[in-house]
């Protein structure tokens, strides 16, 4: 096997200020032999200064802010790689008001280590992040009892804290947690087993690293395409780029279009390469479909057999990360798949009290809190739960004004659209035309006429009509009106491409 | 269960984010340096389009000291691709006698890298632009954001960037700003190598061995480009069989001793090779930090 047909391995490595996370992280770097000589020489000129040989913590604190509080203070990304897999490392903050960054690193993860200090055992932090990282969908945990040096590698306080931990995370229910006596700074039982513990079983970390199942499945899950845009170099050629997110996808297979609910059958499946046979998870691919059906940016191709929800209204986790609280009523908007919709956040059901993880009454929530709330958007998504399937179920809350992400969102379920009452929406009639409405004016009735069979063959719906009321009224139906009264014709690609942006 | 190859899965990563760019900006760039990083970058977008041309220019900032086989290298290929590029220098600072002899370096990258990239994005009212930068190449790159948020003077507040989950790409920006794009975020230079021979992508002769008239100049060996050269009391051009990591400026870029004449053997090379790539780049040694700095100014 070259070294080009490895897995790759997203981890996030999360602890509590002074846990060592970076000590670990370069202690990773360097016994893998990803650090170069000029990298090290460094380092170790650094070191001195602070009276220590080579200061592994120092291999990824990049920041200079960061160098000077010792602490790290963002998400950094490292690489290393074994023969057998290439990892792709997320060193995320311990310090408490960083959490944001923590969900962050968490959200691609396939896998995470979380260290504990063998001196003091589990703190709130602990807590705090191995129920974040089992929130954001990380099941598989190694936690890392690290200086044990500090504590004479004593056996009794690992299986202390190990009792603790595993104690803590009972109601959590990962399905599986490893844990390891470890000594980062030393090397002990990270790249290599220690002889100061006879009595570890567990191995090393980077052993548990290489054999740790890699990626979440998403081949094995129900397709979803969300469309990213639709390529149309020619008339012959009208093809829905995307990225498939789950499931896999082939020539002749039967989708469904959604939110619209269209039936479609796959012609091609392309890629730069040529047509392929068939496109896995997580592909980046052209898709071409036998029917003329409308789908563009936002639309999600999937499974006719396991669709996903189609839902304006979504009860769902976010954890907070602006510092402007959240507010109940106030407009965000919402950006899921590939789809941005304006969003208001309806109830805030309540708060994870992270001490107890019982949900507890809450007025709102500020940075770094966690809570479980109802959504409306005024766009319908296409969503799944997000336990279901990661990259439908998660969305992201952008603050419309600022444009700051202000919170991460996890879907726990959603309410079906077609039960709406109440007055059809723009919005809706949008979703379901694919255009908004308008009053086009034009010149002459042979003009009115011929605009009215290009948007017609545009797949838009509209009609000539004899006065600007009843053009009006067609718009208030959410199609177009055209009249003609002796105006300039507009522009029809310019039209349409407005028309179709809502 | 089936599973992309590492490199397969970075590829689909990258062309998820080029496309991302396209559909949310109204006018984006593909920033175009003519390396390695560069080809690469530039080979996945026109993966992201295919059947269909690129739907955004490129764009290379010339500080006019490029190697003269970067220049004939890029006009050669992207003729034949038949794209339009846009070619962009401080003509103001270059007039005004900037150069990397007279200059520090902190003044000269300011002037003819950052202050041309900003001019260049103002000028145009680009409002996205695509970088080949990865995060191993350079500590604070180690944190650098996928979509990396910068103000309407460019500026880049570490401290301050958006939270990214996922791949929801948070592309909001006002009028005036703008969002630095970096497809390349999770490729190594190794995953880089391997996917130019993978994929047969041409690149800049210069990164072969080959007998090339140098001088030692601070530990770094200097190529002698052209007559604007200018050699210290002593130095003299020697021959020796070298090539190079990064391409760049040439006073300011070191070449390595090397025999690596196939994409393999620089594999092979880089593979048993202890010293990291931008050791060669003097621009990034003028002090501790200084990359971050450079990057909060509006670097790439």
């Amino acid at each position: 096997m070259g070294w080009e047909d490895k897995e790759l391995l997203r981890l996030a490595v999360v602890g509590s200020v002074d846990d060592g996370k970076s000590t670990l992280i370069g202690r990773l770097l360097y016994e893998t032999g990803s650090l170069f000589d000029d990298q090290i020489a460094a380092v170790k000129r650094a070191s001195k200064q602070n009276g220590v040989d080579l200061d592994f913590s120092l291999f990824t604190d990049g920041l200079k802010a960061e160098r000077e509080q010792a602490i790290t203070i963002d998400v950094a990304y490292r690489y290393f790689s074994t023969s057998k897999r290439k990892f792709i490392i997320v060193d995320t903050p311990g310090h408490v008001q960083y959490t944001r960054n923590m969900a962050t690193g968490a959200s691609r993860a396939d896998a995470a280590v979380v260290l504990v200090d063998a001196r003091y055992g589990l703190q709130q932090q602990t807590r705090r992040h191995a129920y974040l990282l089992r929130l954001l969908g990380i099941d598989r945990l190694a936690v890392a009892i690290n200086k044990m040096d500090l504590v004479q590698f004593d056996r009794a306080r690992f299986e202390a804290i190990k009792r603790d931990f595993t104690v803590f995370a009972e109601p959590l229910r990962f399905l599986r947690v490893d844990f390891f006596p470890i000594a980062a700074a030393g090397g002990d039982n990270v790249c290599a087993a220690s002889e100061k513990t006879p009595w570890n079983e567990a191995g090393t970390i980077l052993e548990y690293l290489e054999k740790v199942p890699a990626g979440s499945g998403s081949a094995d899950q129900p397709l979803r395409f969300p469309v990213q845009l639709v390529l149309r170099p020619h008339l012959d050629y009208r093809g829905f780029a995307g990225q498939l997110v789950a499931g896999t996808v082939k020539p002749g297979d039967d989708v469904l279009v959604l939110p619209a609910g269209r039936k479609a059958r796959v012609k091609a499946v392309d890629s730069y390469e040529g047509e392929l046979k068939e496109a896995v998870a997580p592909q980046s691919v052209t898709v071409r479909l036998t029917e003329e059906v409308d789908c563009s940016r936002g639309d999600v191709l999937v499974s006719v057999n396991e669709p996903a929800t189609v839902a304006r209204e979504l009860e769902a986790h976010l954890v907070w990360m602006a510092d402007a609280p959240l507010q109940v009523g106030k407009p965000y908007l919402v950006k899921q798949g590939t789809r941005i919709t304006p969003a208001k956040v309806k109830a805030l059901h309540g708060r994870v009290d992270l001490e107890t993880l019982d949900e507890v009454p809450a007025q709102g929530l500020s940075a770094n809190d966690i809570g479980r709330v109802s959504i409306e958007c005024s766009r319908a998504l296409v969503v799944d739960p997000y336990v279901k399937v990661r990259a439908t179920g998660a969305f992201i809350v952008i603050d419309p004004l600022s444009n700051a992400t202000v919170a991460a969102g996890m879907v726990k379920s959603a309410v079906k659209s077609t039960g709406d009452v109440g007055a059809v929406t723009a919005d809706e009639r949008f979703t379901r035309l694919g255009h908004r409405g308008a009053v086009v004016r034009v010149g002459t009735a042979e003009a009115a006429t011929r605009l009215e069979r290009q948007l017609f063959d545009a797949g838009i719906v509209a009609a000539v009509v004899g006065s600007r009321d009843l053009a009006t009224a067609l718009e208030a139906a959410g199609v177009v009106g055209i009249v003609a009264d002796g105006s300039a014709a507009p522009d029809v690609d310019g039209l349409i491409k407005s028309l179709r942006s809502g | 269960m089936r599973r992309l190859s590492h490199i397969a899965e970075l590829e689909a990563e990258s062309i998820h984010i080029i496309r991302e760019v396209a559909a949310e900006f109204q006018k984006p760039v593909m920033l175009y340096s003519i390396g390695k990083d560069s080809q690469v970058m530039l080979h996945l977008a026109r993966k992201a389009f295919a059947p269909g041309p690129l739907p955004f220019p490129l764009l290379h900032v010339d500080t006019t000291w490029k190697f003269r086989e970067m220049i004939s290298f890029r006009d050669a290929y992207l003729k034949q691709m038949g794209h339009p590029l846009i070619v962009h220098t401080n003509r103001k600072a270059a007039a005004e006698g900037i150069n990397p002899f007279d200059t520090t370096s902190q003044k000269y990258t300011w002037a003819m890298k950052t202050q041309a990239l900003l001019e260049v994005l103002a000028e145009r009212g680009f409002d996205a632009a695509m970088g080949g930068a990865r995060r191993d190449e350079e500590r604070s790159r180690a944190k650098e954001r996928v979509f990396s948020f910068r103000d309407k003077n460019g500026v880049w507040d570490p401290k301050n960037q958006r939270p990214e989950l996922w791949s929801l790409y948070n592309a909001r920006v006002d009028r005036g700003e703008n969002m630095r794009v970096f497809p390349l975020s999770n490729w190594t230079e190794l995953d880089v190598w391997y996917y130019v021979q993978r994929e047969k992508l041409p690149v800049v002769p210069l990164y072969f061995a080959a007998e090339r008239p140098v001088v030692e100049r601070d530990g770094n060996l200097i190529m002698v480009d052209d007559e604007r050269m200018r050699l210290k009391p002593g130095e003299k051009p020697m021959m020796k069989r070298v090539r190079f990591r990064t391409l760049g400026c040439y006073p300011l870029s070191g070449a390595i001793e090397s025999s690596a004449t196939t994409v393999q053997e620089i594999i092979d090379e880089m593979n048993a090779s202890r010293a990291s790539e931008r050791q060669g780049r003097m621009i990034d040694h003028d002090e501790d930090a200084s990359m971050e700095l450079k990057k909060r100014e509006g670097y790439f």
